[in-house]
């Protein structure tokens, strides 16, 4: 892989007494969001990027800390001097959307207003609550306007909303792997995940840090069902196939096939440092994700909107976001006039694909932004 | 079918857009066509293309390109969305001839077409020879070759004749690129080695 990694980095914190009016209603008097940055804001402020996370990202994007060098960040492999997202010319800001568990405000934070943590009574919070949160953050950078704004799956929707919410904002918008609304299918798998979360007898209605427990069980249930959607079948074929931890068939419910020790071990290591109520809300702002509804449905009105130039990829084995999906950005975009490009990558890691550091993938995005004026 | 730059046809192709046009180039390589056409033209194009190195290529080239296979359909294309739909080149790699044309001439106003004209004299030589013809614009072995179909500038004109498409205008060119002239359509066919046509139909 070209390129270095930023090397030591160090997370930051921004508190925001400016009330945030969410979408579902609720407000939020006062939060924090915590965030890294990569690389230097040149004296015009205009090579900034954004980058947004997905389900269960966090603001640790790129590098590692200086007391835990294995700690790599989750886009490491994309950020970095002589990488796509060059920091030498670049600036690179991650953070940790609202609702989060990873230091920004969120359902384990306390509440200001109890004195106790937030829990279930933390208001439920949209993609556009999340970019509202991020253009404080821009301004409290001295950014006014995105070199690009850049995401994967869930990131790839906030990317899109920041094009047409602050249009004059967002000179590039990068959409990888993502949708502009969930299908059905999408939403049933995000309702059994929750599902699995609400019917544990440790969530206890989202107040289980009340109760010194957690609802371990079902967010491992949930991880370990979702992670099935990060990945193709060609994939899971070719990493574990019918391969036995054993040699024989022992005849119980134990751990026999690779696969299911995969994936037990994926929920546990999920379960043991993910909070519950954080991923319940992540899956609702996926599943109420629709910025055409606001022009009844019409995506081509909503991206009108926009004065973005575009790049959109998608990846051939990614089931849970379709090349077809990306393919109705793709449209609306092209109906609309803007400037967009699409890449179609064969890549045989499903939706998980986004994350890898795949040769032509990578060269796709350095292309486009070389191509920025700054 | 990648472009390069500085081909005859590009030339011809400028003179019929005007400035400010929307042209969607199907097939467009690196996006030379395109780019040529934004600097000199100052148009709003978009690139279709299946190669992912010519995807790349044209992302490099500052270009909007789409990758997509079209002999799938180009349904992310709304009706005349365009004023010209180029197809350089290419059409011979097509199976589905006709539809690829009705849908040009769906999503645009006037559809720019060239192809290799098979009756070209090298090309009849090459075959009285018994060689397939390679040549500056059948530049392939016949076991590499991305075309499937071979047809003549007659052939052509029939299968336009027979959708009901209009030529509004023909332009021949022989292997150097300079502009044949003839007689009548056989000895322009004799002549020519590539054709290039803007067709429209009536609405």
């Amino acid at each position: 892989m070209p390129g270095q990694s930023v090397g030591v980095v160090k997370a930051q914190r921004a508190h925001f007494d400016q009330p945030l009016n969410l979408r579902s209603g609720g407000i939020l008097p006062a939060y924090d969001l915590v965030y890294e940055t990569y690389g230097t804001l040149n004296a015009a402020k205009s090579n900034a990027i954004l980058v947004c996370h997905a389900l269960s990202g966090h603001h640790h994007v790129a590098g590692h800390y200086a007391d835990d060098p294995e700690n790599l960040g989750w886009w490491d492999n994309i950020i970095g001097p002589g990488r796509p997202l060059d920091t030498d010319r670049f600036f690179i800001v991650g953070l940790n959307n609202l609702g989060g568990c990873h230091g920004s405000t969120g359902p384990s934070s306390p509440n200001p207003a109890t004195g106790k943590l937030w829990g279930a009574d933390f208001p439920m919070v949209a993609v556009v609550d999340w970019v509202h949160a991020q253009a404080r953050l821009a301004d409290r950078l001295g950014i006014d306007s995105w070199a690009a704004v850049m995401g994967g799956s869930l990131g790839g929707m906030q990317a899109l909303r920041w094009s047409v919410t602050y249009p004059e904002r967002v000179r590039n918008a990068i959409v990888i792997a993502a949708a502009p609304k969930l299908s059905a299918q999408n939403i049933a798998f995000n309702d059994v995940a929750r599902q699995a979360i609400l019917t544990d007898p440790d969530f206890h209605g989202g107040h289980y840090y009340e109760h010194n427990t957690r609802p371990s069980r079902g967010l491992r249930l949930a991880r370990m069902l979702g992670h099935i959607t990060y990945l193709s079948d060609d994939q899971m074929g070719e990493k574990f196939g019918r391969d036995l931890r054993n040699d024989s068939f022992s005849y119980g419910f134990g751990v026999e096939f690779e696969v299911e020790s995969y994936l037990r071990y994926q929920g546990d290591k999920f379960a043991s440092h993910f909070d519950a109520n954080t991923y319940l809300l992540m899956t609702k702002a996926l599943d109420y994700f629709d910025p055409a509804r606001e022009d009844n449905g019409n995506l081509t009105a909503t991206m009108a909107r926009s004065q973005a130039s575009f790049l959109i990829a998608s990846f051939t084995t990614d089931w849970r976001f379709t090349p077809a999906r990306s393919k109705e950005m793709v449209a609306a975009l092209l109906a609309s006039g803007r400037n967009v490009s699409y890449a179609e990558i064969n890549l045989n890691f499903g939706h998980d694909s986004f994350l890898m550091a795949d040769a032509h993938y990578h060269a796709v995005v350095d292309a486009f932004l070389r191509n920025i004026k700054l | 079918m990648t472009h390069t730059l500085g081909r005859p046809d590009f030339e011809l192709i400028a003179g019929w857009i005007e400035p400010g046009h929307r042209v969607l180039d199907l097939g467009c390589g690196d996006g030379s066509l395109l780019r040529h056409l934004i600097d000199a033209r100052g148009v709003h194009g978009v690139g279709v293309e299946i190669d992912d190195a010519n995807i790349l290529a044209a992302i490099r080239n500052g270009i909007n390109v789409i990758q997509g296979n079209l002999e799938r359909g180009l349904d992310e294309f709304a009706d005349q969305a365009f004023d010209h739909v180029v197809l350089s080149r290419t059409l011979q790699t097509v199976r589905h001839t006709e539809g690829i044309l009705r849908e040009m001439l769906r999503i645009g106003r006037e559809a720019v077409v060239s192809f290799p004209n098979f009756a070209y004299h090298k090309n009849l030589r090459a075959v009285l020879d018994g060689r397939m013809p390679v040549s500056e614009d059948l530049p392939y072995q016949w076991y590499d070759s991305p075309n499937v179909r071979f047809f003549t500038l007659l052939d052509f004109e029939d299968l336009c004749s027979k959708m009901g498409l209009i030529i509004r205008e023909r332009h021949v060119l022989d292997e150097a690129g300079n502009i044949v002239a003839g007689q009548n359509k056989r000895e322009i066919s004799f002549l020519g080695s590539l054709a290039v046509y803007r067709l429209t139909q009536n609405r």
